[in-house]
């Protein structure tokens, strides 16, 4: 199968893992690499299971935009990943894989990734008119925003979010295990003075 | 220019409606009574179940996978355990996998009992509901004696179970499980050939083998277009290899199918469970590495050292180390999967879950399209939708 899987064009990096393969592809091949995928016998990924993105805010190539494929067929799955800057946007699929429909609208509504050709791309998890991506990481835990009903006004009403207390989040990482072997005041016993 | 005078009617259904099974807001158009087009409009349940598994160690993280399809729970902290387990890398013991394979299907017969009758009571039979319900509160006494409680069990862990099974509590299942089998004949004696069920749903919502693959559908819905794939026998998982089963699968692929699908799959259940009885054997039922899980309370008292493990195990939890793992389960309603990424630390740094209901759901439009409206409540039904999951 990977001797297939290197044939394709635009196809970089392939990485065997646990019985699944990892496989890295430049995303102006979408198009190509999908249907390649889907329309060669000896693959037959015909099955999209899923599309998801991770953030990692500090990078150029802000998220890792990630898709699942499953060949019913050869009974394999597979993990597509590509890279994408955070305005940069990417051609959809849903005209390879009905399902990636709702799929490109989940990735758009929480990630604000955008998908070029998407038949309607709205948001689908989150509330109308809502502001933001939730699933990035600036985004805070608590939103921004929270919803009551207001006795005076007769109907719900959104506020900015009012915390009694402060989120906390602990940070309980070992000082053990996470430690270099270097203790303070050691900078003391090997300096000048 | 041509003026065209549209005839069209749109109706709200839900989000409060008892056939919406939870809240789904649908925007039906329709044509006298036929639907042209349905478009449902989700999240009303959304609650960030992923953003805030970001933010829990990978123990605290289990409770949230009970939430998701609430009717189904243990199967779905199969998969987050089997997830991390695998980017720990780690094997479980023989006894943990066969407890799990035996409380798995338990879970699978729950759902089917529930989603059974449900889908009776949309196309109007109300008796199966309260027999099934009975059924249902004699198998969560089994939950609750394993784990404490009926539904939000935590009971799957990386690294095992949380604790074994009460002494005697085999021989209970066996005895139990000889009756269900006639339970099943007898709800099948209420629907199977019940008039108004075959009106209500043969030839209603057809799906063909090439379209279910193309909509992403699994399970039941999968397989009731005929196509012979369940994960549990083409990838198998924990004690899955170990037992022998059949999987039933339809030929048209309507309401009908899907319903029929169900049925024998909770008899290949009983089988499962069967054989994992007579299989099990006395062992642990978790790994035996304090690093990944907590030492028992009577050690606690007398080692210092199972003292420290306990307090950093409920503190700072473990460190996974950095990768990335697609793990999926055969859950009651499809293929259930957990895309887990980890930087090393005790955190998910990303938890995305594939939900079988979010695939199925999206094909209610083409579905429903050409029937009556009465005939959505039908296809909802069948599809097993359950909220807590579509909408995470």
């Amino acid at each position: 199968m990977i001797k297939f899987l290197t044939k394709i064009d635009g196809i970089n990096n392939i990485l065997e893992n646990n019985n699944l393969l990892e496989i890295e592809f430049e995303k102006n091949n979408i198009i190509k690499i999908f249907n390649e995928l889907r329309d060669n016998t000896e693959l037959n990924f015909n099955q999209l299971l899923d599309i998801t993105a991770v953030d990692y805010p500090s990078r150029e190539f802000r998220f890792d935009l990630i898709y699942i494929l499953q060949s019913l067929t050869k009974n394999k799955k597979i993990i597509l990943k590509t890279f994408i800057k955070e305005n940069e946007n990417i051609e959809s699929i849903t005209n390879i894989h009905k399902s990636a429909d709702w799929y490109e609208r989940e990735c758009y509504d929480l990630f604000g990734i955008q998908f070029i050709n998407h038949p309607d791309l709205r948001r689908i998890m989150t509330d109308y008119n809502f502001e933001g991506y939730p699933l990035r990481k600036d985004f805070p835990l608590t939103g921004h925003t929270e919803v009551r009903y207001d006795d005076l006004e007769k109907k719900v009403i959104y506020e900015p979010v009012k915390l009694t207390q402060e989120f906390r989040n602990f940070d309980s990482e070992s000082p053990w295990e996470g430690m270099e072997n270097k203790l303070f005041g050691d900078e003391k016993s090997t300096g000048e003075n | 220019m041509k003026e065209v005078e549209l005839n069209t009617t749109t109706i709200n259904f839900g989000p409060q409606h008892p056939a919406a099974h939870g809240v789904l807001r649908l925007v039906v158009e329709l044509e006298g009574e036929v639907v042209q087009r349905a478009e449902p409009h989700i999240g009303l349940l959304h609650r960030g179940t992923e953003k805030l598994i970001e933010y829990k160690t990978y123990l605290q993280a289990v409770p949230y996978f009970d939430r998701l399809d609430y009717v189904s729970p243990m199967c779905q902290e199969h998969a987050f355990a089997l997830a991390t387990e695998n980017l720990l890398g780690i094997n479980v013991p023989e006894r943990a996998k066969y407890i799990r394979v035996i409380f798995a299907e338990i879970t699978r017969i729950l759902n089917h009992l529930l989603n059974i009758p449900a889908y009776a009571a949309d196309i109007g039979a109300v008796t199966p509901f309260l027999w099934c319900f009975e059924e249902r509160e004699k198998l969560l006494e089994f939950h609750e004696a394993v784990s404490g409680a009926r539904f939000h069990a935590a009971y799957f862990r990386p690294g095992g179970v949380h604790q074994d099974m009460p002494e005697g509590m085999e021989e209970k299942l066996f005895e139990h499980f000889k009756t269900l089998p006639k339970f099943i004949d007898d709800l099948e004696s209420l629907l199977t050939n019940n008039r108004i069920l075959r009106q209500r749903s043969v030839d209603i919502g057809i799906i063909s083998k090439s379209e279910a693959i193309e909509w992403g559908c699994s399970g039941p819905v999968l397989r009731s277009a005929g196509v012979a794939w369940d994960l549990r026998r083409s990838q198998p998982y924990d004690a899955y290899d170990q037992v022998d089963f059949e999987v039933p699968v339809g030929k048209k692929g309507d309401c009908f199918d899907r319903y029929l699908v169900r049925i024998e799959e909770m008899r290949q259940s009983i089988s499962i469970i069967n054989q994992c009885l007579n299989k099990i054997k006395p062992g642990p039922i978790s790994i035996e590495d304090n690093k990944i899980t907590p030492p028992k309370r009577n050690q606690m008292k007398k080692s210092m050292e199972a003292l420290i493990h306990h307090f950093k195990l409920f503190t700072e939890g473990y460190r996974v180390p950095a990768g990335q793992v697609y793990s999926a389960v055969e859950a009651p309603k499809g293929e259930f999967g957990v895309y887990l990424v980890s930087d090393g630390s005790s955190k998910p740094y990303r938890c995305k879950i594939r939900a079988p209901g979010f695939a199925h759901l999206q094909t209610l439009d083409h579905l429903s399209k050409g029937h009556l409206m009465a005939d959505i409540a039908a296809i909802l039904g069948s599809l097993d939708i359950v909220f807590g999951e579509i909408d995470r």
